[in-house]
């Protein structure tokens, strides 16, 4: 077992200007399960791909415990890539298909015995190991394969996107499977994925990059309750956040035709960028379908409702001269989204007003996109 | 409820052909009849041989971005002239009668002549086949990580080899983890070779355990033979070395060295240090296929590098017995093209002509003259020769020009039979 820690870990692409993962800090904690997520583009699998030892760490290190890994060979990290090959063979007993590697490193017989008995333990495995591959289930072989990892007893686990080419049924199972054998085993963990969900759904702490830097780090709750800037804001949570950036007159963003009062103390902080202007956010699961005419409370036109039986969301569009225009959300540009209790949905083209729950709305500065703490 | 999708055929040169097969079945359940019975290697996924148009096409089930991703950089690879399967195309939005989506299939073009190592094992060779396979692996190996290519899951099942004169040439079939980069970091060159080298030995393990090969050959050994093999190669390739100014012949005699190898040099990096008394070079683009390209553009013969190696060395003595060394060589190669070589070639009669490809039949046919003249101690004319082997030994020779001898039923996914075709 082990710590990880990116230490202003940098990597320059020959032939390019800026640095595909640019000083990147991050300390992981022994046995956690910490999530890489982001964008295409964003660096998260060259970040892992440094650790591994496949890609060059042009300035800063990389250490694994307190050893400093930063110009060490791949296969001499005490690593294993989970996933990148699970092709097991026909011939081999499922024991052997698991202890393999063992035995190429020169290990004891009765040592690989006992290793593989207590990875068959943890992965159901034990009354299948005399048998061949051939008699086994799909989950079942998938299981094998992690335990040719887990033998190994690598002081960390990386895995880069394991779950991509997988249909979405079954990519749904075997995230609660990894999820769950890892913290089983305790084993410090680090994951790639693009997909915000998957990231929630597994990660102990989850770390957003964006154009090489890291935006935020922290636990799912932490990314969702409390974004750091605008871009973290809109990439967690499903279906996105609404933001928009609308101009303060005395006190008040105008928001569509409504207005939203800005906090004094929050008036006080605004910056020259960000002319006179506030970058607010608001997730379809903050918002209340409120009667007309209740303070703060902002009409939407709905363009369309989505029913999915345990929730719906109306997709609409703020109604208004001004600030519609600037408002984005996961529907695209102009059209918020909110969820709406499924038993009394609103009609296509009707108009509801809707309001932001006291201390669920997100403020950002309208020129650097940074959160507004309040 | 999902809108039903639409069948999407991604393909450079699309062939109507490909509407005609079973797309709204499961590749698992494909009708015996639609397939080809080709050895398989050990695959993740579900795999499976059909005809097409009189050739032959690998089929494979895998998520559609992967399936995609796989295309394009087969494409990429077949552009930097890297052996490689030639990707066919990829079908997307394939839905059963009932309705439930179906996985993306690529195709690939199946290579004619080529093998598949279980199947090379399951034959009786010379015992050092192992160390030749592994030969050509390395060679695969040391040009792809020349041209950028970092592979991710080097192995025997994701090769396909080709008889080249008395070697093996590689072909990478799966690029399914691979990327492409400019140039490949220390640490990435590292992690694939110890990639194929866990994978070779667990793959040789695999056969030693299903009794295919014999339990003395030490699989870890070979293992590590690709290592060192690899190694070997690309420090002869990419390192630099120094020497005095007095001794410029090194720069000619790198050269050759490379050249024997195989290799072209394209640029060579030479510095000289300040007061000009020592000289440094570095090969900076090596391309593969010296004497290949030699062959083609004499001759217009286009074969592997060996075989090329084997036909140039018969046309030197073609040029030497008929005294023509002041002669233009293009002239000579052309009449050694067809007074030797095509007639020689076309002399077998056409039945049997699937078992090899002409360049290797050629290269047999000189191995056999050789030992024909060896023990009848006197020069056996060609025409002899081919008499002889076309008798007796090319008849007890397989066809290889697709491997053939499944049988449907061991077609199924969980078969593990490697096919006996004695």
């Amino acid at each position: 077992m082990a710590t990880v820690t990116f230490d202003k870990a940098t990597r320059v692409y020959p032939g390019t200007e800026r640095p595909a993962v640019d000083a990147l800090d991050l300390h992981i904690e022994d046995g956690e399960f910490l999530v890489l997520v982001g964008p295409s583009g964003c660096g998260k699998s060259t970040s892992l791909r440094m650790l591994a030892g496949l890609e060059d760490v042009n300035a800063g290190r990389i250490l694994i415990g307190d050893r400093d890994v930063t110009d060490v060979q791949p296969k001499d990290r005490d690593i294993a890539m989970v996933f990148q090959n699970y092709a097991l063979y026909p011939h081999m007993t499922v024991a052997d298909n698991m202890g393999f590697a063992l035995k190429i490193a020169g290990t004891p017989k009765a040592e690989i015995r006992t290793r593989v008995e207590e990875a068959a333990k943890i992965l159901d495995l034990t009354q299948y190991l005399d048998r061949k591959p051939k008699a086994l289930s799909g989950g079942q072989r998938q299981r094998v394969a992690m335990g040719r990892a887990i033998v190994r007893q690598p002081r960390v686990f990386l895995m880069d996107e394991p779950l991509s080419n997988l249909d979405a049924k079954l990519r749904v199972q075997t995230r609660t499977q990894i999820a769950s054998l890892q913290r089983r085993l305790g084993v410090t963990t680090v994951y790639v994925t693009h997909d915000q969900t998957e990231a929630l759904t597994m990660g102990d702490r989850i770390a957003v990059l964006k154009d090489g830097l890291l935006q935020q780090v922290g636990t799912p709750r932490d990314m969702y309750d409390t974004p750091a800037n605008v871009f973290v804001a809109g990439f967690i949570g499903s279906p996105a956040m609404n933001i928009g950036t609308f101009p303060i007159t005395e006190g008040v963003a105008k928001v569509g035709s409504a207005g939203i009062a800005v906090p004094r103390d929050v008036l006080g902080t605004l910056a020259a960028d960000d002319n006179n202007s506030i970058t607010i956010g608001f997730r379809p699961e903050a918002l209340d379908v409120v009667p007309q005419g209740t303070p703060d409370s902002i009409p939407v036109s709905v363009n369309i409702v989505e029913e999915l039986g345990s929730d719906a969301f109306v997709y609409g569009s703020l109604v208004g001269e001004a600030g519609a225009a600037d408002v984005h959300s996961g529907a695209g540009d102009a059209q918020v989204i909110v969820r709406v209790d499924p038993r009394q949905v609103p009609a296509k083209g009707e108009t509801i007003h809707v309001r932001i729950r006291t201390g669920e709305q997100h403020l950002f500065h309208a020129g650097s996109g940074e959160r507004i703490a309040h | 409820m999902t809108p039903r999708t639409r069948l999407q055929i991604t393909a450079a040169a699309p062939d109507p052909a490909l509407l005609d097969l079973p797309w709204d079945v499961p590749l698992a359940d494909w009708p015996a009849e639609r397939l080809a019975a080709l050895p398989r290697g050990i695959s993740r996924h579900t795999v499976r041989f059909a005809r097409l148009s009189g050739r032959v096409v690998a089929i494979k089930e895998i998520g559609e971005t992967v399936a995609y991703r796989e295309y394009e950089l087969l494409r990429q690879l077949s552009r930097l002239d890297v052996p490689s399967v030639e990707p066919v195309g990829v079908i997307t939005g394939r839905t059963a009668p009932d309705g439930e989506p179906l996985e993306a299939v690529l195709i690939t073009q199946h290579l004619r002549f080529s093998l598949p190592y279980r199947a090379l094992f399951s034959q009786a060779l010379r015992p050092d086949t192992a160390t030749r396979l592994i030969d050509a692996l390395a060679v695969l190996l040391v040009r792809l990580h020349l041209v950028g290519f970092y592979w991710g899951d080097v192995s025997l099942s994701n090769t396909l080899f080709r008889r080249d004169a008395e070697t093996f040439a590689a072909y990478l079939v799966d690029a399914e983890t691979g990327d492409l980069h400019d140039e490949l970091t220390p640490g990435q060159r590292g992690y694939d070779l110890e990639v194929a080298r866990v994978n070779i030995i667990g793959e040789l393990m695999d056969l030693q355990a299903g009794e295919f090969l014999d339990e003395d050959v030490d699989a870890v050994a070979i293992g590590d033979a690709l290592a060192e093999r690899y190694e070997e190669l690309w420090s002869a390739l990419t390192s630099s070395e120094s020497f005095g100014l007095n001794e410029r012949w090194r720069v000619q005699a790198r050269i050759e060295r490379l050249n024997d190898l195989g290799f072209d040099v394209g640029e060579l990096d030479i510095t000289t240090d300040i007061d000009g008394t020592t000289v440094r070079i570095q090969p900076k683009v090596v391309d593969a296929g010296h004497h290949s390209r030699r062959l083609m553009r004499l001759t217009g013969l286009d074969v592997q590098e060996n075989q090329a190696r084997r036909l140039l060395n018969d046309l030197d003595q073609f040029v030497a017995a008929m005294d023509r060394q002041n002669d233009d060589e293009t002239f000579v190669a052309h009449d050694w093209l067809t007074e030797v070589f095509e007639p020689a070639v076309r002399a077998v009669p056409r039945d049997l002509r699937p078992k090899l490809e002409p360049a290797q039949l050629y290269h047999e046919l000189l191995d056999h003259r050789w030992f024909l003249s060896e023990a009848q101690k006197r020069d056996v004319p060609m025409r002899e020769a081919v008499k002889s082997y076309t008798k007796d030994i090319l008849p007890t020779r397989p066809d290889e020009e697709s491997v053939l001898g499944v049988s449907a039923a061991d077609l199924r996914e969980d078969a593990d039979v490697v096919p006996n075709r004695d």
